[in-house]
């Protein structure tokens, strides 16, 4: 395991804590749910630097992807703005 | 505020349950028994260059079967929900545009190529069958948000869908008419170790399973669509 | 690495089940279990992976002889694929029965919802 790796999941960690919490606090449903798929991003990218490239694969393809269109499918839907 | 404070009262019990798990946590430097018998014995007798691979399609099928089984019954009941209620007549929506229709024109089949390459090489490099399909169903998401109107092959992917999950299940019997059991990838000769008509039945049967998942994910974004618009 | 990824792990669940117990609106708590959903995978991903060891295939760089000692445990990585795949049936899931509460009842907040209430 070399320096820059240690570096590299460092900051994908941290920047997974801070889309985490920017989705559960932030008032906009939008943003939540865009955070909440940039988080699965950066896990990803995480997975991979562990040895996991199949399961990378599958996370970007369809925790990131498919997850986040079918919450603004929804969201399309039921309108999320006026409820916060 | 007595949720929230109960709320995190319980994070920090749960938290502190964590944090011993994770303290006391040092990595393996040997494989374990089972992981052992995969590593050495995968090549031999699955004949996949990818073990997590031969895990999934081979070692664990039958999983996989009700992995897909459970998938099949999500869509089916998300169709179900989603049913109820909806109108009958929609009302229009405007022209999405030339430059929309001609690019997702274009770039629809490049990427069910590239959905297809990745479950057809799944026993060699990393990919297969579930993001395969999940990368064919981007494609049906694709052309379902240029134009919401047409409604592409829903007959088509019914058809796909009960097709490869009935070949799929044929595929396993195969196996254990032919070689060592349910779902046993031996009923094909295992080839040259790294080729891509290797590894026996495993490139058919992850096929089959991406065609089955992108079929599942296409019907449950088109049955999401299909809802009426406020 | 490896000690970064679990409890990267581990917050994020905590802070999933913190965001889904706290939250009223339906849809946010969808959202807060998707969070706990991919630090439970980051977790079972770190708990399997084992320093200055190869990803399980064997190619090129890891021949077939040395696989034993070159390769992580493939079997975590199996289970977390299902585990991702079945992640998102239930997201679809969830999020069509938020869909027919919101079309029968015109709203999505948790506190409107009282017949379940004792």
């Amino acid at each position: 395991m070399s320096d820059l790796t240690l570096w590299m999941s460092a900051l994908l960690a941290a920047a997974m804590l801070v889309s985490a919490v920017l989705s559960i606090v932030t008032a906009r449903l939008p943003l939540a749910i865009l955070s909440a798929g940039a988080v699965s991003l950066f896990a990803s990218i995480l997975f991979m630097l562990l040895g996991a490239p199949d399961v990378a694969m599958t996370e970007a393809a369809i925790g990131s992807g498919l997850t986040t269109f079918l919450f603004f499918f929804v969201l399309g839907r039921v309108g999320g703005n006026r409820h916060g | 505020m007595v949720k929230r404070a109960t709320a995190l009262l319980l994070m920090v019990a749960l938290g502190l349950l964590f944090a011993t798990i994770a303290f006391d946590h040092r990595p393996d430097t040997e494989l374990n028994r089972t992981a052992l018998y995969y590593a050495e014995n995968t090549a031999k007798d699955i004949g996949a260059q990818n073990i997590v691979t031969a895990i999934v399609v081979t070692y664990r099928g039958l999983d996989t079967l009700g992995e897909v089984t459970v998938l099949f019954l999500t869509a089916a009941i998300v169709g179900l929900i989603l049913a109820a209620g909806r109108p009958g007549e929609r009302g229009s929506f405007p022209p999405s545009g030339e430059l929309l229709h001609t690019g997702s024109r274009l770039l629809a089949p490049l990427i069910l190529l590239a959905g297809v390459y990745v479950f057809v090489n799944g026993h060699l490099t990393p990919g297969g069958g579930f993001q395969g399909g999940a990368i064919l169903a981007s494609a049906a998401l694709l052309l379902l948000l240029t134009d919401p109107l047409h409604r592409f092959g829903n007959r088509l992917i019914r058809l796909v869908e009960s097709l490869s999950g009935v070949a799929y299940v044929v595929a396993g019997l195969f196996g254990l008419v032919l070689a060592g059991g349910f779902l046993d990838n031996r009923f094909l000769p295992l080839g040259e170790f790294g080729a891509l008509f290797s590894a026996g039945g495993i490139p058919v049967i992850y096929t089959l399973i991406g065609l089955k998942v992108g079929a599942e994910f296409a019907s449950m974004l088109s049955s999401l669509s299909r809802t009426e618009k406020h | 690495m490896i000690t970064i990824s679990l409890f990267t792990g581990f917050l994020l669940v905590l802070a999933g089940l913190y965001g889904a117990l706290t939250n009223r609106n339906i849809l946010r708590m969808i959202v807060s279990f998707t969070i706990a959903d991919a630090g439970v995978n980051l977790v079972l991903i770190a708990v399997g992976a084992m320093p200055g060891r190869k990803a399980p295939i064997l190619d090129a760089a890891v021949p077939v002889a040395e696989a034993a000692r070159r390769i992580i445990d493939p079997l975590p990585q199996a289970l977390v694929l299902t585990a991702i795949v079945i992640g998102l049936g239930v997201t679809a899931l969830m999020l069509a029965y938020a869909y027919r509460l919101h079309a029968s009842r015109g709203s999505l907040d948790i506190s409107k919802f009282t017949e379940l209430k004792w």
